[in-house]
């Protein structure tokens, strides 16, 4: 810094001791506080489990939705909630299963929710609107595809797990 | 670059006589345990603040996950004991804080009572002093209620009985406090959870605020 050797002064010293020892203290009130109110961001989320659906023989190449109930754990409040997905067997039999929120605001869309577009999802809310695999049609609000949930066949019952990001991206993002 | 900012306020709103007119005075000789360690006594009242502080902050962090609701008050409670980061710590410090700030008031009333501290012209700031007692204890017992386990639920029952015990008004005032006639239950929760954490800080705050402007208008009584 300068050329003068820095000499600290008592009342120096003593306001860095104290705001050192204040600060201290403060900091070792705050910290669990602080780590107690955050917690929620910092738990793990723990993976989806696979849920048994429905039986594979249901599916046809319509979309239909097909609801399932989940025991959800909410903190000290357990209860069952249903969960919903539109399901179909797409051209090469495979099965696709999307989900029903509205990638736009999160509302829940509908296969030919709307008479106009009988082969389209529809989204009530702002008039949202997605292809048979998902796609948003380009000119309505959403703005990404549909979500879709991974799966698996097990003995003739599909089984429906997380939601990822639908591969058919305008634009193949 | 924290000077800086400072400056810039004071520039324009003349924070300084605000801050020094509440943090910059002279510590008469007669309470600096530097010179006389049995000044340590003086500790007290600002031991009481500082619990009172402390109780401020992990009360307000505790209502994130306490619920004041019969079904779920128990439950929240256990969740934030067992399952949240450090909520053992948080309400232990809620916890055993209540018993400490009651003790380092009580402290507190020693002292000024044996030098007479309380004498004119301080007499006020006795008497505001006792209430903020009472609003205290107020506070211990509202919020002894709140975790709602037998511990919480049968000593606010023998509260309620003291409380009717009180000569023709006894009756009413259980029930203002019950919520209910008779049955200790969702009102009564209710009704704690919002008198220990609305009704009582606002009256602590407040008189602690006159208990303070008081002592720095009067200055701290002289020495023995």
């Amino acid at each position: 810094m300068s050329e003068k050797k820095q000499q600290v002064s008592r009342r120096q010293f003593l306001n860095y001791s104290l705001t050192g020892v204040g600060g201290f203290m403060a900091a070792s009130m705050l910290a669990p506080m602080v780590r107690f109110a955050i917690d929620p961001v910092l738990q793990a989320t723990g993976g989806e489990d696979m849920h048994a659906v429905v039986d594979v023989s249901e599916i046809t190449e319509e979309p239909q939705r097909f609801d399932w109930t989940v025991e959800q754990v909410d903190a000290w409040y357990t209860s069952d909630v249903t969960h919903s997905a539109w399901v179909y067997k797409d051209e090469h039999d495979e099965i696709v299963a999307l989900s029903p929120t509205c990638k736009h605001l999160g509302c829940a869309v509908n296969w030919a929710g709307n008479p106009d577009y009988p082969d389209q999802f529809f989204c009530p809310c702002h008039d949202g609107r997605y292809y048979k695999n998902g796609l948003n049609v380009p000119d309505t609000p959403p703005n990404a595809a549909l979500d879709l949930f991974e799966y698996e066949v097990k003995d003739g019952t599909l089984y429906l797990g997380n939601v990822k990001e639908n591969p058919v991206q305008e634009g193949g993002a | 670059m924290l000077q800086k900012i400072y400056d810039w306020i004071d520039d324009r709103v003349d924070i300084t006589p605000l801050w020094r007119d509440i943090a910059d005075h002279e510590v008469p000789e007669h309470v600096n345990p530097a010179h006389h360690f049995s000044a340590f006594v003086y500790c007290f009242g600002g031991l009481t603040f500082f619990v009172t502080v402390i109780q401020i902050l992990s009360g307000m962090f505790l209502t994130m996950y306490y619920v004041p609701d019969i079904e779920n008050a128990w439950r929240s409670v256990y969740y934030l004991q067992t399952e949240v980061a450090h909520g053992q710590i948080v309400r232990g410090m809620h916890h055993w804080g209540a018993s400490v700030v009651i003790v380092m008031l009580f402290l507190h009333t020693l002292r000024v009572f044996f030098q007479g501290a309380y004498k004119k012209p301080r007499e006020l700031n006795w008497m505001v002093g006792v209430l903020l007692f009472f609003v205290m204890l107020a506070l211990g017992l509202t919020g002894y209620l709140l975790p709602w386990d037998n511990k919480a639920y049968f000593a606010t029952v023998v509260t309620l009985e003291i409380a009717e015990g009180v000569p023709f008004i006894g009756e009413m005032a259980k029930t203002l406090l019950n919520g209910d006639p008779s049955i200790v239950g969702a009102q009564t929760l209710a009704r704690f959870f919002a008198i220990h954490v609305f009704f009582l800080p606002a009256a602590l705050f407040v008189l602690m605020a006159i208990h303070f402007i008081m002592i720095r208008k009067q200055g701290i009584s002289g020495p023995l």
